[in-house]
């Protein structure tokens, strides 16, 4: 006990931070990191610095730890598992008393998970792949500003995947002709069309004068479909204020839904939500940049973890990955975020990439959007590997059709709903699915020129990111 | 103008035998059939008329389509959807739901 308080450096094992005997406690919150140490570092000493970095420690030992109930405090690091056929790496688990954060804060939970212990120099890279939110830490979060039920029953829609596009080209449109493209994606059967990231309030196109062309749209298509649409007006912005103060238009003009980029920050993610339930908006957020540090299997932080805050935060869209699309996702992985977003339980599944159980006690599921590089060629493919409870967004796939936009649209609605009604008559779509696809054309010209113009596009690249546990396809 | 409501309403109208298969796969999943009609189907309106009680108990397609049958005799001249409603906790809320009768 004396050498633990003498003046000076300490492995951090030796400072309470790796126990292994430890049983995490059901109101802890846990968290798996992927360590790789540098070389000549135990791997118990380096889940120990996790833990520690993560929580209390610094670099020496410090006197004044003595003043206060440091056990309670401490990181622990549980358990340590070498990952399959990777020598390096290593997957520590770590357990954090409830006492460690401030109650709804997702800018605290990430600021002591991840807030410096990233750029220690004893590790040559660390990943968060995966954390337990106890019941008790969650409900001290409002969660999803509506959900997938009540988005559901606002929008009027059951049975099937919402239908989406992104406006392109994203940039340099008129407020007027953005409107345009905004009109003839929905009446031609999309339930949302959706700003771009990016499209804020640029000198070729105001915010102001986006949102009123687009409501203007918005409200004629739905007179003469008879059904609720939306497009999502993307109120990220320099300042809350600013953010507010489009969100209140959007709403005064009588939209559904406004959005967000993940690039805004987590309290303002956080504020947004508030005044989403607060105003009875839908609250769409575009993961912008998260791929800067999702991608690399190594160092970083997994998409997984970034999906369970949002839905903590109280977004009630976010884009998740489509598998099959242009973009990043290896379909168990994205499973897996699926999963976090969708189930009020999930168990814990190495082979998703979901290292723990995970209870939302009644959190309202947050629906996931796929987009990027998708067409309705992969129909069955989509609603097989996603399911219904989600927004397939077309964006390419829906304003390139050689005949126009609103054919675009319907195209993809043909296609969605003659897989849908096929599903239920007990056809196996994964294999039937072209088929499908094939006879519902006969009567869709819209579908037919979709299916021959991009009926063989596909994106087969090996994704870098993949959980350690590969399943044998059987 | 065609109103678009409902899940399948891009598709040519269901004949009774293919409602008759939505409906097995509904009340296989545990989902009760109901039945409703509106003369204003804006989106706007949720509260269309019930055409009676959800079938709770109903475990026949043929006798839930009996229902959908009656009450397109009574209102041909009205819009008729047919929605399963799942109660399982957490979701309590429509499943399916699809247009069955259109005004002539």
């Amino acid at each position: 006990m004396a050498q633990r308080w003498s003046a000076g450096v300490l492995q951090y094992a030796e400072m309470g931070y790796w126990q292994p005997d430890y049983e995490p406690k059901p109101t802890d919150v846990l968290a798996a990191f992927r360590v790789t140490p540098q070389q000549g570092v135990p791997p118990e000493e380096a889940g120990a610095a996790v833990a520690g970095e993560s929580s209390t420690a610094t670099w020496t030992v410090v006197w004044t730890d003595r003043l206060t109930a440091y056990d309670h405090y401490q990181g622990k690091c549980y358990r340590i598992d070498p990952v399959p056929g990777n020598p390096e790496q290593y997957i520590a688990y770590i357990a954090y008393d409830l006492d460690l954060f401030e109650e709804g804060s997702i800018a605290n939970m990430s600021s002591s998970i991840i807030g410096n212990v990233f750029g220690f120099k004893a590790l040559k890279a660390l990943r968060l792949e995966d954390m337990r939110i106890p019941p008790h830490y969650t409900k001290t979060f409002q969660g999803p500003a509506h959900g997938i039920v009540m988005e559901r029953e606002y929008l009027n829609k059951y049975g099937r995947p919402l239908l989406g596009a992104t406006v392109k080209p994203k940039l340099g449109l008129s407020a007027r002709n953005y409107g345009r493209v905004v009109y003839e994606a929905l009446r031609g059967g999309l339930d949302f069309t959706k700003d771009d990231e990016n499209i804020n309030s640029q000198p070729f196109m105001r915010w102001r004068d986006r949102f009123v062309h687009c409501m203007e749209a918005v409200t004629k298509a739905q007179e003469e479909t008879g059904e609720v649409k939306g497009h999502y007006l993307n109120v990220t912005a320099a300042t809350m204020e600013d953010m507010y103060e489009r969100a209140d238009f959007a709403k005064e003009i009588g939209s559904i839904i406004v959005m967000i980029d993940l690039t805004v920050g987590y309290t303002a993610i956080q504020s947004m939500a508030k005044w989403a339930r607060r105003n009875g908006l839908l609250l769409h957020l575009h993961r912008a940049g998260h791929s800067t540090y999702t991608r690399q299997k190594n160092h970083g932080v997994n998409f997984r973890v970034i999906a369970k805050w949002m839905r903590l935060a109280g977004v009630d869209h976010i884009h998740a990955g489509t598998v099959v699309g242009k973009l990043e996702g290896d379909p168990s992985s994205v499973r897996g975020y699926y999963e976090s977003l969708r189930c009020d339980k999930a168990d814990a599944d190495p082979r998703l990439g979901l290292y723990f159980e995970q209870d939302w006690v009644s959190t309202p599921g947050v629906m996931p959007v796929a987009s990027g590089g998708i067409h309705a060629g992969q129909m069955h493919q989509l609603l097989d590997l996603l399911g219904e409870d989600v927004i397939l967004q077309f964006g390419g796939g829906t304003i390139g059709h050689p005949l126009g936009i609103a054919a675009g649209a319907a195209a993809n609605r043909v296609a969605l709903e003659a897989m849908v009604k096929a599903r239920n008559e007990g056809r196996e779509i994964a294999i039937e699915g072209p088929d499908i696809l094939r006879a519902a054309a006969r009567h869709s010209r819209e579908l037919d020129m979709a299916l021959s113009t991009w009926g063989d596009v596909t994106f087969n690249y090996e994704s870098t990111d993949t959980p350690d546990l590969v399943v044998t396809p059987s | 103008m065609r109103i678009t409501q409902g899940t399948f309403s891009f598709l040519p109208d269901l004949t009774d035998e293919e409602i008759a298969l939505q409906l097995r796969y509904a009340i296989g999943n545990g989902w009760a059939i109901s039945v409703e009609s509106a003369g204003d189907p804006r989106p706007g309106n949720n509260l269309w008329e019930m055409w009676g009680l959800p079938m709770f108990g109903m475990r026949d397609p043929a006798g839930a389509l009996h229902e959908i049958n009656e009450c397109r005799t009574a209102y041909p001249d009205r819009y008729i959807k047919v929605s399963a409603y799942d109660s399982r906790h957490g979701r309590q809320t429509t499943a399916l739901s699809f247009l069955v009768n259109r005004p002539q």
